[in-house]
């Protein structure tokens, strides 16, 4: 009964809404008409599909009585096996301790059977009259009326039956146990052999452990300090406490410094980056927040883009490489100095860059390629410097194999600088040669630079995290060169139905469903790595963020390639859409990819955690917000291609997009204060005094004056 | 295997993949593109201010919100009469040596295509209004005002473009347009898709639901009640004569209740949208480009237009039919 009141609520309101939806497209008579026709179609499926659940559900009943009524006695042995393992201890005594008193067996229940089946086969027509039902229901509100009037006690009275039967199914059920059991007394009575078997089970069953079988009553002592992460709760908590980091490793100094200051920069330039873009977003809604040409839309989109490009995420793989490059080599780095050059040169980069980009300099358009040449040589500069100290580290490894972290990292450095290069260089750039070369750098630079250090560096602090080893290193390798062969094609989707060569198109298209290749690959590899350990993610702060930008990986890559081909690139090209999928890549897969290999790494080098709550503070805020940004702007992305497509005004999808681009702004909103949260755990990561260093400093003050004399 | 355990090989292994794929997608067609284009015969090449005024389009980041292609795709046939080709892009070169050539197709369409504004919107007044602030001209705009291109003075030079602000008063300081702007209209008015030259096959639109619609439905009476005169106007006049048909004061006269619109014989109007006028400079009014003209609009469109003008915001006048505009259209030429 209460099923079927659910039920009723459901279709009311789905009924409701639809009339909701009819009413505020007041205009569009057509779409209301259309609307419930679908909630018509839904109702009815629903129903046919209920009265197939009830079918089944009959059938499997009819199932059960067949067996019941089956004559179970035939392998006299087999039957006395079974029943001796069915009893329990108690079963087991009531029997032993039985006076055996013999009872007449009833004959058997073929009759009722067959009557029942008879029954189950009446309702075998009801299915196939709902069978052509379906394509009739639509046309006319009568049939509608007329097959629910027939559908509906068709339906109670299968309901019935169905209940008649397990009804006596159940009385089957008790008389065959009676009769079990009867028989189980008499054997054990005339057969000494079976009696002797009952008591050796029930002495088995009786058996108990004395519950100090494995030690002692001696209180156990961590003799050798391996103990850690003891959580003693005696109370209610509202928020569960996580694993704490490992102790912090015995790592060089002058390594542990230089990675800070990479993560430190690339946090300053998130902060920065994102604050551009929260306005930017804001300036949608509020077009004349400022009219300072520094500050006008123009020239801050850029500086967003570049500074959270080249200024976050790049620093912050960097920084990221400079620990796993070496480790994982079983090496330390070449050269610190080195590492240092690196750093400033990609900061005066992203520095020069933006204030370049504010004073209205830039190279002419392209996206991620608004930097002037000699802005961008010093990025490529620093990138060179790093990709040097790598090879070098790598050259110097004690392992003979290379691992597949390696692989990747030192693989994205080598091609993001082709990259730059090709973007870079006069000689092919005039007319659309510009265009043909754009579409090939603003995806290489996503997908060769970004994507596949990230995917080195996960290959490292995934396994790490997990303390589990890689699920495939073939799917890996396998990954890497699809990764390869398919990424580098499809850079010109980003201009279908532009004046490039059309088959330049169509090699795009094909590379990006190639992408599904690496994708599939990837995705498995992680997935079936975190496989039987799902339950630490509950346990760890680091983990949900290593989950949310693997499953980002898997959705945002596959929408990648949904977008690419032309019947849906028709849409969503141009529109806000492209703009929510970017925010999927880049935030979603990068952004959380590098917060989880932060809050994994930083503790171990500087031994302070953040607050757990700041990160889940962090994590949700983040997570949330993106959300709210991006799906508001692919529905509304939609709906502006499908309103360009209809030949609307232009205006009028501008006018549309208000609501859509208000959410985006309170998405970003909260994004941007995520990014503060990250800015203090940070903080609280490295600069911040904790209770240990005050500790350590007060216990070193005392130096060697308090030598406590041994009383013994 | 040996190349999983050699650093060199390895990596020159992915680098070598990886260039050969570079130069096959992007090097090669990019150079082959390069030397095969030339530009359209008749092209002008952009005139000195009107190279200034790209180089602040450039600076602004304008390229942002507005595109320079026309897809092959017919819901593009708003934004030019045929499909860009790579010809037309073929005489654009880098910009100086400091910043790459800007062809300036662009990725993203918050505003309008511009790769025909020069025809589509010629009117040199509006262009300044919408660069002081878009909203003054376009309510609905998100487009950021360019305030900076322009001075406050509070007595203007003969010689000084002075905008007519809306709803400013007498005693206001003057508002007058910069060089910069200046060069930034002549940018965009020269903004003009090429006709291609005779012989040459002319692209065709793609995924043309409307071919398919009228191969359906026989009568072309049929198609000429579907169009939507509302839509129309909102897409050719209103961000001049603003939706409400009342024009800007001073810049953009009125529709409603106006002696042309309210003419029982469409003449003068047709006439007027087929080939601009500017008879009302006198009082402050700025010319009106050859909308129909411009934007290739059909009789059927001009006539849905002009009823919808007639039967507007108050005005009532005579209907005019498809046969009529054709007339008067066919005499014009």
């Amino acid at each position: 009964m209460k099923i079927n009141k659910l039920f009723i609520t459901a279709l009311t309101g789905m009924i409701s809404t639809s009339a909701a939806f009819a009413v505020t497209d007041g205009n569009s008579g057509n779409s209301g008409h259309e609307i419930s026709k679908v909630v018509s179609g839904l109702a009815m499926g629903s129903g046919i599909f209920i009265m197939l659940l009830l079918l089944l559900w009959l059938y499997r009943l009819s199932v059960k009585l067949r067996v019941e009524a089956k004559d179970r006695k035939s392998d006299q042995k087999r039957w006395r096996q079974q029943q001796l393992s069915a009893l329990n201890r108690k079963d087991l005594s009531h029997v032993l301790t039985h006076k055996a008193a013999l009872r007449k067996r009833t004959g058997n229940n073929a009759g009722i059977v067959m009557a029942i089946i008879f029954m189950s086969l009446l309702t075998a027509p009801v299915k196939a009259e709902t069978e052509p039902v379906p394509e009739l229901l639509v046309k006319s509100p009568g049939m509608i009326i007329t097959v629910t009037l027939i559908l509906l006690p068709l339906m109670i009275a299968v309901w019935y039956t169905g209940i008649k039967i397990s009804r006596l199914i159940r009385r089957i059920q008790f008389r065959r146990i009676e009769n079990e059991t009867a028989d189980l007394l008499t054997t054990a009575d005339a057969d000494p052999e079976f009696y002797q078997q009952l008591l050796e089970r029930k002495a088995s069953l009786d058996f108990k452990l004395s519950d100090e079988e494995l030690g002692s009553t001696v209180f156990p002592a961590d003799q050798k300090g391996l103990l850690h992460n003891i959580a003693e709760v005696d109370s209610p908590r509202f928020l569960a406490a996580k694993r704490k980091a490992s102790v912090p490793h015995d790592l060089d100094k002058a390594l542990v410094k230089v990675v800070l200051w990479y993560l430190v920069s690339a946090t300053a330039w998130l902060v920065l980056g994102t604050s551009v873009g929260e306005y930017l977003g804001i300036k949608f809604v509020a077009p004349d927040a400022d009219h300072v040409s520094w500050l006008s839309f123009g020239r801050l989109r850029p500086v967003h883009t570049n500074m959270v490009f080249w200024g976050w995420s790049s620093l912050a793989m960097l920084g990221l490489g400079y620990y796993v490059v070496p480790r994982v080599s079983n090496t330390v780095v070449f050269s610190i100095r080195l590492a240092y050059w690196s750093l400033i040169l990609v900061n005066s980069a992203v520095l020069g860059g933006s204030l370049t980009l504010m004073a209205g300099i830039n190279n002419g358009g392209g996206e991620y390629r608004e930097y002037i040449w000699p802005v961008m040589a010093l990025f490529g500069g620093g990138i060179f410097v790093t990709l040097y100290n790598y090879y070098r580290t790598i050259g110097k490894r004690t392992t003979t194999e290379i691992y597949i972290s390696n692989w990747y990292i030192v693989a994205a450095m080598m091609f993001v600088i082709v990259i730059v290069l090709v973007g870079y260089i006069p000689q092919w750039q005039n007319g659309l040669g510009e265009t043909i070369v754009q579409g090939y750098y603003m995806h290489q630079a996503v997908g060769m630079w970004f994507m596949l250090f990230n995917l080195g560096l996960i290959y490292y602090f995934l396994p790490q995290q997990l303390n589990t080893p890689i699920y495939s290193y073939s799917l890996g390798i396998l990954a890497f060169w699809a990764q390869i062969l398919f990424y580098t094609l499809i850079g010109t989707h980003h201009f279908l139905f532009s004046s490039i060569p059309w088959w330049l198109q169509t090699v795009a298209i094909v590379g990006s469903v190639g992408m599904l290749i690496p994708v599939f690959a990837g995705t498995t590899n992680f997935l079936m790595t975190m496989k039987g350990n799902f339950h630490k993610i509950s346990r760890s702060y680091t983990l949900p963020f290593y989950l949310v930008g693997i499953i980002f990986y898997f959705t945002g890559s596959m929408q990648g390639t949904a977008e690419a081909f032309r019947e849906t690139n028709l849409v969503w090209h141009f529109t806000d859409f492209t703009t929510a999928h970017s925010h999927i890549t880049m935030y979603g897969i990068i952004a959380f990819m590098l917060w989880a290999f932060i809050y994994t790494l930083v503790p171990r080098l500087t031994g302070k955690e953040p607050g757990q709550h700041w990160v889940g503070a962090h994590f949700w805020l983040a997570l949330v917000g993106l959300l709210f940004y991006t799906v508001p702007l692919m529905i509304g992305g939609t709906l502006k291609g499908m309103a360009w497509q209809s030949g609307k005004p232009f205006i009028d999808s501008v006018v549309l997009m208000a609501p859509y681009w208000l959410w985006r702004a309170i998405g970003g909103s909260l994004m941007w204060l995520s990014h503060l949260v990250f800015c203090w755990n940070m903080y609280t990561m490295t600069l911040r005094r904790s209770e240990d260093e005050i500790r350590k400093e007060v216990m070193d003050a005392l130096g060697d004056h308090h030598i406590i004399s041994n009383p013994v | 295997m040996d190349l999983y355990s050699n650093h060199k090989k390895l990596y020159m292994a992915a680098l070598g993949f990886f260039l050969v794929l570079t130069l096959f997608v992007a090097i090669m067609p990019a150079l082959s593109n390069q030397q095969m284009t030339a530009v359209l015969p008749g092209s002008r090449p952009l005139n000195n201010l009107e190279k200034e005024g790209k180089n602040i389009f450039i600076a602004e980041g304008c390229v942002a919100c507005h595109t320079q292609q026309v897809r092959n795709l017919d819901m593009d046939k708003n934004w030019g009469s045929r499909p860009s080709i790579a010809a037309d892009y073929a005489g654009i070169t880098r910009t100086d040596i400091w910043r790459n050539t800007a062809t300036l197709m662009g990725s993203e369409r918050t505003g309008p295509d511009l790769t025909n504004v020069g025809n589509r919107q010629s009117s040199e007044d509006w262009h300044l209004l919408h660069l002081y602030n878009p909203r003054l001209v376009v309510s609905a705009s998100v487009m950021p005002s360019y305030e900076w291109l322009f001075e406050l003075k509070e007595y203007a030079y003969p010689e000084d473009k002075v905008l007519s602000i809306p709803g400013a008063g007498k005693e206001d300081r003057k508002v007058v347009a910069s060089r910069q702007a200046m060069a930034l209209v002549a940018y965009l008015q020269s903004l003009k898709q090429q006709k291609l030259p005779d012989g040459r096959a002319v692209p065709v639109f793609l995924y043309n639901e409307d071919a398919v619609k009228t191969s359906a439905a026989t009568s072309s009476a049929k198609r000429e009640t579907g169009l939507d005169g509302e839509a129309l106007y909102a897409s050719n006049c209103s961000s001049c004569h603003q939706p409400n048909g009342l024009g800007i004061p001073g810049a953009f006269p009125s529709l409603k209740g106006s002696n042309i619109v309210l003419d029982p014989d469409p003449l003068v109007q047709v006439t007027v949208i087929m080939k601009g006028y500017d008879g009302r400079a006198g009082e402050g009014y700025g010319a009106m480009p050859a909308v129909g003209t411009n934007n290739n609009l059909k009789p059927e469109e001009i006539a849905a237009i002009i009823n919808h003008e007639r039967s507007s915001w108050g005005n009532q006048s005579k209907q005019v039919t498809v046969e009529e505009v054709k007339m008067i259209i066919s005499s014009l030429k």
